[in-house]
């Protein structure tokens, strides 16, 4: 399995809350902390605005491992966006399980924006995990973005038609 | 067809020496709906902005993406840049490909292109479907409301008056002047309270700016920042404000004695009372729980007496709705009741008092006229033992917080019995000696080294009464060994909690609390007198225990922030808010219930269905309260609530974007 794993570059998409672990990104660029190119950060107002569909929409679509960050608890630029968070993860974490993906891929963690170093930190651990793990082939399907555009367009049509 | 416009920066060499600029412009020309592609030194600067203009006008560009630097550095420069196009500020995205890109892969242009790239398809996948957002505004009424009538409520409105604002005192009391007029000396100066209160007071009452309303109470609320409507209930004071000129007539003949509140059961007051002397306003109430006439229909003498024909007994509560643009709660706190520590015996031996019937006996105009007399005998004591931490830093029987200023006021008590009484020793039972404050560290070293309190490090176990004397049993930890004071008073440091019906006041204006019942501010640090509701602030100790001068601070800066937001004409909204398809909307509510700012209910539409018209209900979402966290999109069943300017829609074409190809 090892072998497999060693040249293996897996895609990680990480939803950054704009208040804490977006500045805590921005940060350890600032510091010029370096961590693996593996991560793409999705901005989002609060922790509490990713829906459990954006996650599972990433693995459909072939991710290899998936991060929401948002404030410490207590600490929710909205009052409490992160602890329904919490809560919703922890469900979501004994679903992927129940469907056959291996719930490491999917993990919350919390960063400040002043944790410029905890950032790496937890990008460098997380793509350690996700690569051990391997490709995620469990859920994929064969959509090209074309395809995908032309999809929602479809949507978007038939919506103004009702 | 959408024609996005992408502008990749170069941002001299801090983005260009490990991502290969050209090669990601390049790259995006094949995406879907891009229109237009390039790459450049410094998009920020003049020409750099100048070629994003150039384009939109050009090319048609309706949208904009820039890879660049992070949003939270150069988004509103770049907004402005494509609105002064022509284009809605809103119609623009940003790639963050320098911090979380260029800036942390510095070693690996492969990695960092191609990552770059995926960056920039994310951006141009959600500007493909943003919409044009307009800000919204709403007027603002220029009037506050400040609920208390304390220190920090009287300072709070003097300081709003100053800038100009009218503002209302709601207070429930028939007085102001709270806590601080209970109190005889402040530490650490000696100053006496009245004296520094009274003026403030005056000022209050007599400013052209203020009203109050006293022995009145918050009722409901309803509105938002800016515009809240509050009712508010001012209790039958059956004597008519407008006749009557406080000459003290009717409490002089009344014939009725009850506990007063203000000297704490240790003096009496009469049915129709002013709580204090120096009472604002001076005008009396009658107390219709005791008053002979409402008890049992006799009496009358008030109203035979009274020269001014004031006393009305048939006053009925009244409720008034008035309109402000913003509230302060400087509702402040409660003493901890000390019988919940039944080994000191407080409520059981007359001369275990508390800290603040302390104060009151040795006030001058106290119920001992200040002479310092014990309350059994009415002695005076030679030995007077202090106990701090009463309910304080006690997770078991009282609160885990420390209250902050007992040390003081113990101090200054102690120092005040040495004063009053040259043959006297005190003794002070301590488990910390905290004197963070200006001037505070000296003051208690007055207190030991001038004044000769002896300071015993150490909880008391028991208090015993033996004949006349109280015989205190603790522990010197310091010593290591069990101590035993004779005491011919015993004062309890009583801990500052919050007022029994905090909680209530705050569920009712809508803002949050926190496990002790004190009202939780916006930031710990950085806003420490706004709520998470806009438009409502805090003064006081009504935040957490605090002394006056944090008090007076807090409430300057509360005023602050009241006249900077009734300064302006209308209120700007950002765009980004949630929105409802009625439609689509089931009216479930449980969008209601999870937003923090109570911006979303549920109100009545109507429909028409088959041929019929019905009513039914649907969740509507006030857009001045809404900060746009977008909770309420997550737990929507039907998905028919969306967040504008990052709709289920866009977030879903990013992550699209980012995994297919």
């Amino acid at each position: 399995m090892s072998s497999v794993n060693e040249n293996f570059e897996p895609k990680i998409l990480v939803f950054a809350c704009n208040w804490c672990t977006y500045a805590g990104a921005d940060l350890a660029g600032l510091s010029r902390l370096q961590y693996p190119p593996n991560v793409r950060i999705l901005r989002v107002p609060c922790s509490g605005r990713v829906n459990p569909q954006f996650v599972l929409r990433a693995f459909q679509r072939g991710i290899d491992g998936v991060l929401v960050c948002g404030c410490h608890p207590g600490d929710c630029h909205y009052t409490s966006g992160n602890y329904y968070t919490r809560r919703r993860y922890l469900l979501m974490k004994r679903m992927l399980e129940f469907m056959g993906t291996d719930p490491e891929r999917f993990q919350t963690r919390w960063i400040s924006g002043s944790e410029g170093p905890k950032f790496q930190e937890v990008i460098t651990e997380a793509t350690g995990i996700i690569k051990a793990i391997g490709p995620n082939r469990k859920m994929r399907d064969d959509l090209t973005i074309q395809a995908a555009f032309a999809q929602r367009d479809a949507e978007e049509e038939e919506g103004e038609a009702k | 067809m959408k024609k996005v416009g992408v502008f990749v920066c170069h941002c001299g060499s801090n983005i260009a020496h490990s991502v290969d600029c050209a090669k990601v412009a390049e790259t995006l020309k094949d995406f879907p709906n891009v229109a237009f592609s390039t790459d450049y030194k410094y998009m920020c600067s003049e020409p750099g902005q100048e070629l994003i203009k150039k384009a939109i006008k050009e090319q048609g560009l309706d949208r904009v993406v820039v890879c660049s630097c992070s949003p939270r550095m150069h988004e509103n420069t770049f907004r402005n840049c494509v609105a002064q196009a022509g284009l809605n500020p809103y119609m623009f995205e940003m790639a963050n490909i320098r911090e979380q890109c260029s800036w942390v892969h510095p070693d690996d242009m492969e990695k960092a292109t191609e990552k770059a790239i995926d960056l920039a398809k994310m951006a141009v996948s959600k500007v493909c479907y943003d919409e044009p957002l307009e800000k919204s505004y709403s007027p603002v009424t220029k009037r506050a409301l400040v609920v208390g009538g304390g220190i920090a409520g009287i300072q709070t409105a003097i300081d709003i008056a100053n800038n100009g604002f009218v503002v209302d005192i709601v207070e429930r009391t028939p007085s102001i002047g709270g806590k601080m007029s209970q109190i005889d000396k402040t530490f650490p100066t000696l100053d006496c309270s009245a004296c520094i209160l009274t003026p403030k007071m005056v000022e209050a009452s007599s400013h052209p700016n203020i009203n109050l309303i006293t022995f009145a109470e918050v009722e409901k609320v309803e509105g938002y920042v800016g515009n809240f409507d509050v009712t508010i209930r001012k209790k039958a004071r059956s004597v008519d404000m407008s006749k009557c000129t406080g000459c003290g007539t009717c409490w002089s003949k009344c014939p009725t004695k009850v506990p007063s509140e203000f000297e704490l059961g240790m003096s009496m007051r009469k049915a129709i009372y002013t709580p204090f002397p120096q009472a604002i306003p001076n005008k009396p109430v009658i107390d219709r729980e005791h008053c002979l006439k409402f008890t049992k229909g006799i009496c009358g003498v008030c109203s035979k007496v009274c020269p001014a024909g004031a006393i009305d007994y048939t006053i009925e509560d009244e409720l008034v709705t008035e309109r402000y643009g913003a509230i302060v709660m400087a509702t402040g706190y409660q003493l901890f009741d000390a019988s919940v520590y039944g080994e000191y015996g407080y409520g059981r031996y007359p001369d275990v008092i508390s800290g603040l019937q302390f104060e009151r006996l040795i006030n001058a105009s106290g119920p001992t006229m200040g002479h310092l007399l014990r309350p059994s005998d009415g002695k005076e004591p030679k030995n007077v033992v202090f106990i701090k931490c009463v309910g304080s830093r006690d997770e078991n029987k009282g609160k885990e917080y420390c209250s902050r200023t007992c040390c003081m006021y113990t101090a200054k008590q102690a120092t005040l019995v040495r004063d009053k009484i040259k043959d006297s020793k005190v003794y002070v039972f301590y488990m910390d000696v905290r004197t963070p404050g200006k001037g505070y560290e000296e003051f208690y070293n007055r207190t030991t080294e001038k004044y000769e309190a002896n300071y015993i490090r150490g909880r008391v176990s028991k208090i015993t009464q033996e004949g006349d004397k109280l015989l205190v049993h603790g522990e010197d930890t310091l010593l290591g060994r069990p101590v035993k004071v004779e005491a011919d008073m015993v004062v309890l440091a009583t801990a500052m909690v919050s007022n029994p019906d905090a909680a209530h006041l705050a569920q009712l204006v809508g803002f949050s609390y926190d496990k002790d019942g004190f009202y939780t501010e916006s930031h710990p640090k950085l806003a420490p007198v706004e709520t998470h509701t806009a438009g409502v602030f805090l003064a006081g100790a009504c935040q957490g225990p605090k002394d006056i001068p944090d008090t007076v601070a807090q409430a300057g800066a509360a005023a602050v922030k009241v006249t900077a937001l009734l300064s302006k004409d209308k209120l700007e909204t950002e765009p980004s808010v949630s929105v409802v398809d009625q439609k689509n909307c089931a009216g479930c509510g449980h969008c209601v219930n999870i937003c923090p700012y109570r911006a979303i209910s549920l109100e009545t539409i109507q429909e028409r269905v088959n041929g019929k018209t019905i009513e039914r209900k649907v969740a509507h979402v006030n857009s001045s309260l809404c900060r746009g966290c977008g909770a309420c999109t997550v737990t929507c069943r039907s998905s028919s609530i969306s967040l504008k300017h990052f709709t289920n829609k866009q977030i879903l074409a990013e992550v699209d974007a980012l995994c297919l190809q």
